[in-house]
């Protein structure tokens, strides 16, 4: 090994001494030490700037406008996603000319102090950099994603994953916090399987999403692994920290450990050799995603994570070898299988791969110089690649084939199209003066200086021939699809699309000259930024198309011209045999990896998940009853001591009571009508227990519940068989029998142990009665802990309420919707008769009467909940129960039609005033959930005291009304549909005029 | 007293055991039903029994129940409801689109799908 340190660490001083050669004219780095960079990044560090945490969230606040703005049109939905964009891009510029001066703007939000998780950004120059590309191209994808969806694409969720991908590749680029890195890391795999399996019905797409997910994902998980342990040498998971620790991490035992899984992540994402199949299969997804995945964002987060921590993982053997080799390797590979690509897109595809194991391979080469190169390629490729994937998806669009062998002849029928996709074509292949070429020449002069286990040309040598097979796929793209005879087969007869689709290509084509014909003007001050903030040092490039017939760079690229174009002559005979040579399918290999892991994952789950739901309660039952009698039987407690509460005998009746009907639903528990009473029974006994043991408030709640549960329980009986027949045999039910049993003994022992000890430590009680009064408002403790102390758990609760509700509407809609259920209402035939009288007067007369009474009860427990048993949950379920007795009394339909409530704004409101609550804590300065109270005197009535607490609970109220009657009135809607009559009158006999009342069937 | 509320809890448990061990939805709702009350009888009673103590506050009284798992199950029952009228609504949707209200995937089902659930 020690011969090849020339290479990487010693060969480092001597390669740089010849890349900062004056005459040569190139990349040049005024030689300031790190170590005054690091000072400068700690001083200007902490420049206040809540601004990145902001654009780095707006993508994803983006991400909600396109399924609401899809409904006012295609263009409206276009432009707010892309005035998002514009926004965050706007929001970066602002902060860029601090950055270009050379500071690091930085935004920290503390988040998960205690595991180094915080949310911490930073903009520095290769963060601007990406950002900028990220945003920019992103723009113009928007545009073009406008044109060339076609109209029965669901726009609405291409742009919503557009977002949440641009989203997270911004989160990338300006992260501080390694592990906040790894979260967006994983973000954009998730998007990107999102987007690339954006046409759900191609099986392509789904399996290429499949496949980019698995390898992605596989290197995300070694990228975890790789980054804990950096951030473990480092003592920190801040980049900023870790970006100083070079001696540290490179001294370290577990520096190659790390290297090798943050490379693993890096190659898997940026599809390098031997990772480099998943990309040409991602090219299922609608174009404007592949421009934009393989030209600015998804594969370039690879690069960018392995220019990120350049300053610490680069510049050893280690990292050269591995790096450097699998970059040039990439580079050749990827170069050789493009050009021999008949599918537009997949020749784009191979070559992103060449182009990136280019740029991969510079940054391998450890030397300022080479990563100088390295970022001006970047740029480059960005504007070329993108502009060539937006052409190639034109001439899909127009010609309605993307299949070479099909086209040619374009150059007439669509010019505009031929002008930007040659200009593109052309930087690619490295021709003079566009943008290509300079930071092609850049990367030969690199290559040629390069020595490589003690060869000094084979890197050369090699990176000629990328170059050449990249001339030759370069100009294929353009002379087999534009030039040659026109033809009258094309599938359709293609001509130039509007300027919506063209507009975007059309300006990267213009970068594409802009910055070849004035590279210091336009790039040279980004690509200082940038290099500056890769290498660690202030980097002041000068790019140049002339260095004079000395530099080997210049005989480089005319080789590779040159025997670019000879290859390109010789394609047809060249084709014919790569075509007869035998080459290893990737999709294939991976599929055989893949498939023998999913068919055992299958089997294991089948095995398991048999669909036999009584045996999943059975087993889960067991292991619980095991796991608790073995931590009983392990641990240690103390004696059963605890002062026993006397037995009265009304208490021991109630519990008689109880214990007998208990026994009884299991006994009969095949008349459900029957267990539905007793279930009733053993509610109130309950709520009684709970009123003797002093918990009125319980017991107000128990027993409104109990009433809501039976009402929901009868609509539901009426349309399920009211009997269940006896099928398990003897043995079953003695097996069931033993089950409940010990499960009974010990929920029973365990809670006759816990009530005869005394509490080993002292209860969190004593804080809540101590402090109710004081900073709560209220004296009664359950309530004030509720919606005080608790109240974000209460907020929760009364949240799941609310989406339970819900659930219950759309399982009501589903069953409703034309289907098997539906029809099964339709046909439904009640088993028993209907009452002669279904909504007798009397009942009709006293739900009236009650009806005010009710409302006025509900109003005077919530009022009082504060201080006495009472508050939002009990006072909500007596209105609720007032109201559904209407429905009873009257039938749905007639009540409905006089009751307007929106059960669903109902519960939103509910939910919204406890959350505008919560939140107005803020505003007075203290933490969510925090009620405030003073004492109001309002003339004539007594002081009262008024807390916000009540406001809190006018949620819970809300909320529980709302999710109380949308079930109960989701039920009867499907009795309705099960051909329920319907009344025109509020009673079925009207004894005044002495006949029945007509009814309407519906 | 305390014997009488672990009994009560032991046999309600049972009793929710042995029914969400039948076949059918209907007896594992109201088996669902009866764990409920005894796992909410259950976090009542680990704030230990107490009679004619309420916790409500007042200058005159002797002493104080404990309030926290008052209020813990206070929500429970309230958020037990939902879950009901739920699982309620679920099987109703698949005896009504199925015209059988098993629970289990009928053995013949799993024969022809090779217990895949599909």
């Amino acid at each position: 090994m020690a011969s090849g340190v020339v290479a990487g660490k010693q060969g480092h001083s001597a390669l740089t001494g010849l890349a900062f050669a004056p005459d040569k004219g190139r990349a040049r780095t005024t030689g300031q030490p790190a170590a005054t960079r690091t000072t400068a990044h700690n001083q200007n560090g902490n420049r206040p700037g809540m601004s990145l945490a902001l654009i780095a969230a707006l993508p994803f606040l983006g991400a909600l406008l396109p399924g609401l703005m899809i409904r006012a049109g295609r263009t409206a939905c276009a432009v707010s996603t892309g005035a998002v964009t514009a926004l965050a891009l706007l929001l970066l510029g602002l902060n860029a000319p601090a950055v270009l001066r050379g500071e690091v703007v930085q935004t920290r939000i503390e988040w998960l102090p205690q595991l180094g998780l915080n949310a911490n950004f930073m903009l520095d120059g290769l963060g601007l950099l990406f950002a900028g590309l990220i945003l920019g191209i992103g723009l113009l994808i928007i545009l073009y994603a406008r044109f060339y969806l076609a109209k029965a694409d669901p726009m609405g969720q291409f742009y919503t994953y557009l977002m949440l991908f641009q989203g997270a590749m911004l989160g990338i680029v300006l992260s501080d916090n390694i592990l906040l890195l790894l979260v967006f890391w994983e973000l954009t795999s998730l998007s990107s399987f999102l987007l690339i399996g954006y046409w759900k019905h191609l099986p392509e797409g789904r399996q290429g999403a499949r496949m980019a997910l698995t390898v992605t994902g596989a290197g995300g998980l070694a990228l975890i692994g790789g980054m804990l342990i950096l951030g473990n040498i480092a003592g920190s998971y801040d980049l900023s920290v870790i970006l100083t620790q070079k001696v540290a991490i490179q001294s370290s035992d577990w520096y190659l450990p790390a290297l090798l899984l943050i490379l693993l992540g890096c190659f898997t994402k940026s599809a390098q050799f031997p990772f480099h199949f998943w990309l040409p299969h991602a090219m299922a997804a609608p174009t404007p995603v592949s421009a934009y995945l393989h030209s600015a964002t998804m594969v370039k987060a690879g690069l960018f994570l392995m220019a990120r921590l350049w300053p610490v993982l680069a510049g050893t053997p280690e990292w050269f070898y591995i790096v450097a080799t699998t970059g040039l390797v990439t580079m050749l590979l990827g170069a050789k299988i493009a050009l021999f690509k008949h599918d537009l897109k997949a020749l784009l595809a191979f070559s992103t791969v060449s182009q990136l194991g280019l740029i991969t391979m510079l940054l391998g080469f450890g030397t300022k110089a080479a990563a100088t190169v390295a970022v001006f390629h970047i740029i480059n490729h960005a504007t070329f690649k993108a502009a060539l994937f937006m052409t190639a998806g034109i001439v899909d669009h127009e010609a309605h084939t993307r299949d070479i062998r099909r086209l040619g002849g374009l150059r007439v029928l669509m010019p505009v199209t031929f002008a930007i996709a040659t200009l593109a074509a052309l930087s690619m292949a490295g021709i003079p003066p566009l943008n290509g070429f300079l930071s092609k020449e850049l990367m030969l002069e690199e290559a040629a200086h390069t020595v490589w286990w003690q060869n000094p040309w084979l890197v050369g040598v090699l990176a000629t021939i990328g170059a050449l097979f990249s001339v030759a796929y370069s100009f294929r793209f353009v002379a087999h699809v534009f030039l040659g005879p026109m033809r009258d087969d094309y599938p359709h007869r293609p001509h130039d699309p509007g300027f919506g689709l063209w507009a975007a290509p059309a300006l990267l084509a213009g970068l594409v000259v802009l910055i070849g014909l004035a590279p210091m003007a336009t790039a040279a001050w980004l690509v200082d930024a940038a290099a500056g903030a890769v290498t660690g040092a202030a980097v002041e490039v000068k790019i140049s198309h002339w260095h004079g017939l000395e530099p080997a760079a210049l005989w480089m690229s005319l080789a590779a011209i040159g025997g670019g174009l000879m290859l390109l002559g010789l394609f047809a005979p060249l084709s014919r045999l790569w075509e007869g040579t035998p080459r290893p399918e990737a999709k294939r290999i991976f599929d055989g990896l893949v498939e023998p892991l999913a068919t055992l994952s299958r089997r294991i789950t089948d095995a398991l998940h048999d669909g036999a739901v009584t045996r999943y309660f059975a087993i889960a039952t067991l292991a619980i009853l095991a796991a608790g009698v073995w931590a009983f039987v392990s641990g240690t407690h103390q004696q059963g001591d605890h002062a026993l509460t006397p037995v009265a005998l009304v208490p021991a009746a109630g519990w008689a009571l109880l214990m007998v009907t208990t026994c009884a639903i299991v006994a009969l528990h095949r008349q459900r009508l029957l267990v539905l009473i007793l279930v009733g029974v053993v509610g109130l006994m309950v709520s009684v227990g709970f009123a003797y043991l002093s918990a009125p408030d319980l017991a107000l709640t128990q027993i409104s519940v109990e009433v809501a549960t039976v009402i929901l329980l009868l609509l539901a009986l009426n349309y399920l068989p009211k009997t269940t027949p006896a099928e398990s045999g003897g043995a079953r039910r003695l097996r069931d029998g033993v089950i409940a049993t010990l499960a009974g003994l010990g929920a029973g022992g365990l809670i006759y142990a816990l009530m005869t000890r005394d509490f080993a430590f002292d209860t969190i009680a004593a804080y809540h009665l101590a402090n109710a009064k004081t900073e709560g408002g209220g004296t009664n403790v359950v309530n004030v802990i509720l919606v005080d102390f608790r109240g974000y758990d209460t907020f929760g609760e009364i949240t799941v309420l609310g989406i339970a509700a819900l659930v219950i509407y759309a399982l009501t809609e589903s069953i409703l919707r034309p289907g098997p259920a539906n029809d099964r209402l339709r046909l439904w035939k009640a088993e028993s008769q209907d009452a002669g009288d279904r909504h007798p007067l009397m009942l009709v007369v006293a739900t009236r009467l009650i009806l005010p009474l009710a409302i006025m009860v509900g109003v005077f427990i919530f009022l009082r909940g504060h201080n006495l048993p009472g508050g939002g949950f009990i006072a909500g379920l007596v209105v609720a129960i007032a109201l559904v007795m209407q429905y009873m009394a009257s039938g749905f339909e007639w009540t409905a039609a006089r009751q307007k409530i929106d059960y669903h704004a109902l519960i939103a409101s509910g939910v919204l005033v406890a959350a505008a609550t919560g939140i107005g804590a803020w505003f007075n300065g203290l933490p969510f959930m925090t009620s405030a109270y003073g004492y109001v005197t309002l003339w004539p009535l007594e002081t009262f005291e008024l807390a916000t607490a009540a406001l809190f609970d006018l949620g819970v109220f809300l909320t529980v009304l709302g999710a109380v009657m949308l079930s109960l009135a989701s039920l009867s809607r499907i009795a309705l549909r099960a051909g329920e009559t319907v009344n025109l009158a509020p009673y079925d006999i009207d004894p005044a005029a002495g006949r029945t009342v007509k009814e309407e069937a519906r | 007293m305390e014997a009488l509320i672990a009994s009560a809890v032991g046999l309600m448990t049972a009793a929710g055991i042995y029914l969400i061990l039948r076949l059918r939805t209907f007896p594992v709702i109201v088996g669902l039903s009866m764990l409920t009350y005894a796992v909410n009888v259950f976090i009542f009673a680990s704030g230990r029994l107490t009679v004619g103590l309420p916790p409500i506050l007042d200058s005159t009284a002797s002493g104080y129940t404990d309030p926290l798992t008052q209020a813990l199950v206070l929500t429970a029952i309230v958020i037990s409801f939902g879950m009901t009228a739920v699982i309620v609504m679920m099987a109703l949707g698949a005896f009504l689109s199925t015209g059988s209200d098993r629970i289990d995937d009928a053995a013949e089902d799993r024969a022809e799908t090779g217990g895949r659930a599909e």
